[in-house]
């Protein structure tokens, strides 16, 4: 790619039918949606799961309980920051024991945020087991990590950016690749 | 925001957007509090010194129990115990403590700007827990806070302290804190314990604590604090209770949905009666919570960032 460019490698119908054909593979491989729980990561990973959940009760007619996780308490690179970053809130208002858990999260890279998402989610309860997807997974793992559910796989230089727009209306969700630059929001 | 503050010596320089970034994340700490593991670990490797030249068991025990929240060695250094009583010096004391290289000390002095002292020859970050009469940061924090989550807001609302306000270092940080939020302040108590000059800071004073009470939202009482008196500021405690006591029959001038606090501890009967103390009304115990919660919130963000000392 050169400079500076900008790519959309999914589209808002794009995002609909990999997350869709996603919330299939969860239901298919846990045989239906009993006893799932879905926790979101903070902050890219909250409105998927959300997505998640609403596809699950369209397919079939139940609710599962949908939560959220910020992982910041839990980076391992807290120490090594020039400062404190912002919390964001989490929220599991549900019990995880025994439960089958699909962390949602948007771009799997290094797997480090995952490692950090999986203690935090012991620290609540001692689930029957932890299953991962993710919308985007981009490769370059720095740990032994690695989705159940990938909506797409995209190969990636480390100098690139992954974006996963999901702020504000359905229509207007996408993803971007894009050049890094310093300078964020140009 | 980001958070460049190294010590919180006091609220006298802190901007309203500092305290609200301090709250914001206190409101994400109290989350950690009503889990079962209530641990997270965010300061893992990190030490947090309390060293307590004064009495005190809820800020040095909240103080100590927010670090253990979050994973941080919290050692106690209590003066009674220590070399202070062999004679040794404040500055000698904390940089013998230096030198084991601790990230955070949390310091409460009966000396005002003691905190400030020390923060000019350490390269820790320091918290101060109460200097002198000067400031009590934290406390003036979980006032705030818990005003806030009793009633939404701060600002507009009519907050009555009563008491002690001479020799309060709550009142002084709480002035900053609730003032600079933009609450109605009413300081009130014998006119030996309210100085005049107190009005420069925007609040009203006042001698009558009906006036004082009379449609507020919010009755912050204060202890007579017996152990700072030196002289005798009123004629007894019986006749202080009589007057600046707040019992049933004062409160019911304060508005419907008004709440009490106390920074505590409590003397029952003298400046707040038993019926009250125990009410629905009372906030008292939430601010002990609230104020694990802040203090969370203070050590996460001063214990971060690489130049933090060692």
């Amino acid at each position: 790619m050169k400079k500076g460019s900008k790519k959309v490698i999914l589209d808002a119908k794009g995002m609909e039918r990999a997350l869709s054909r996603l919330t299939h593979e969860i239901l298919e491989k846990n045989k239906g949606a009993e006893d799932l729980v879905l926790v979101g990561i903070m902050s890219g990973g909250v409105p998927l799961s959300k997505f998640i959940q609403e596809k699950i009760r369209v397919i079939e007619g139940i609710a599962v309980p949908a939560g959220y996780v910020d992982i910041t308490l839990y980076r391992d690179d807290l120490s090594r920051a020039g400062y404190q970053p912002r919390l964001k809130r989490t929220e599991i208002p549900f019990s995880i024991d025994e439960k089958k858990v699909i962390l949602v999260d948007d771009v799997l890279f290094t797997g480090r945020t995952i490692r950090a998402a999986m203690d935090a989610l012991i620290d609540f309860g001692r689930p029957k087991n932890i299953q991962l997807a993710v919308l985007i997974d981009r490769g370059h793992r720095e740990l032994p990590i690695r989705a159940d559910y990938v909506g797409r796989n995209v190969p990636t230089s480390r100098s690139e950016t992954v974006d996963v727009m999901v702020q504000g209306s359905r229509e207007d969700w996408k993803v971007m690749l894009n050049e890094f630059t310093p300078a964020k929001g140009e | 925001m980001e958070w460049k503050r190294r010590h919180v010596l006091g609220l006298a320089d802190f901007r309203v957007e500092e305290m609200e970034f301090v709250i914001d994340t206190a409101r994400s700490m109290e989350e950690i509090l009503t889990r079962d593991i209530k641990k997270v670990p965010a300061l893992r490797g990190k030490t947090a010194v309390n060293l307590f030249f004064e009495a005190s068991t809820r800020t040095r025990t909240s103080f100590e129990i927010a670090g253990k929240r979050l994973s941080a060695d919290v050692v106690n250094f209590s003066s009674a115990t220590s070399s202070v009583t062999k004679g040794e010096t404040l500055l000698d004391t904390a940089k013998n403590i230096e030198a084991m290289k601790p990230n955070i000390l949390i310091l409460r002095h009966p000396a005002s700007g003691a905190p400030h002292f020390l923060s000019r020859f350490v390269s820790c970050s320091i918290i101060n827990a109460g200097d002198g009469a000067n400031e009590h940061p934290s406390q003036g924090l979980l006032d705030l806070y818990t005003i806030l989550k009793a009633k939404g807001k701060v600002s507009g609302l009519k907050i009555a302290i009563v008491g002690d306000i001479l020799h309060s270092r709550v009142v002084r940080s709480d002035l900053h804190s609730l003032g600079r939020m933009g609450a109605k302040l009413w300081l009130c108590g014998p006119s030996t314990l309210v100085p005049k000059e107190m009005e420069r800071t925007g609040a009203r004073v006042t001698y009558d604590i009906r006036e004082a009470v009379k449609d507020a939202d919010v009755v912050m009482m204060l202890r007579i604090q017996l152990e700072r008196q030196k002289t005798a500021y009123f004629p007894s405690l019986r006749e202080y209770s009589r007057m600046f006591g707040l019992n049933r029959d004062v409160f019911s001038l304060a508005k419907e949905d008004a709440v009490i606090l106390h920074p505590g501890p409590i003397n029952r009967g003298v400046e707040l009666s038993d019926e009250l103390a125990d009410s629905e009304q009372s906030r008292i115990l939430n601010q002990v919570e609230s104020g694990v919660a802040v203090r969370m919130a203070l050590l996460y963000l001063l214990a971060g960032g690489h130049d933090a000392s060692h």
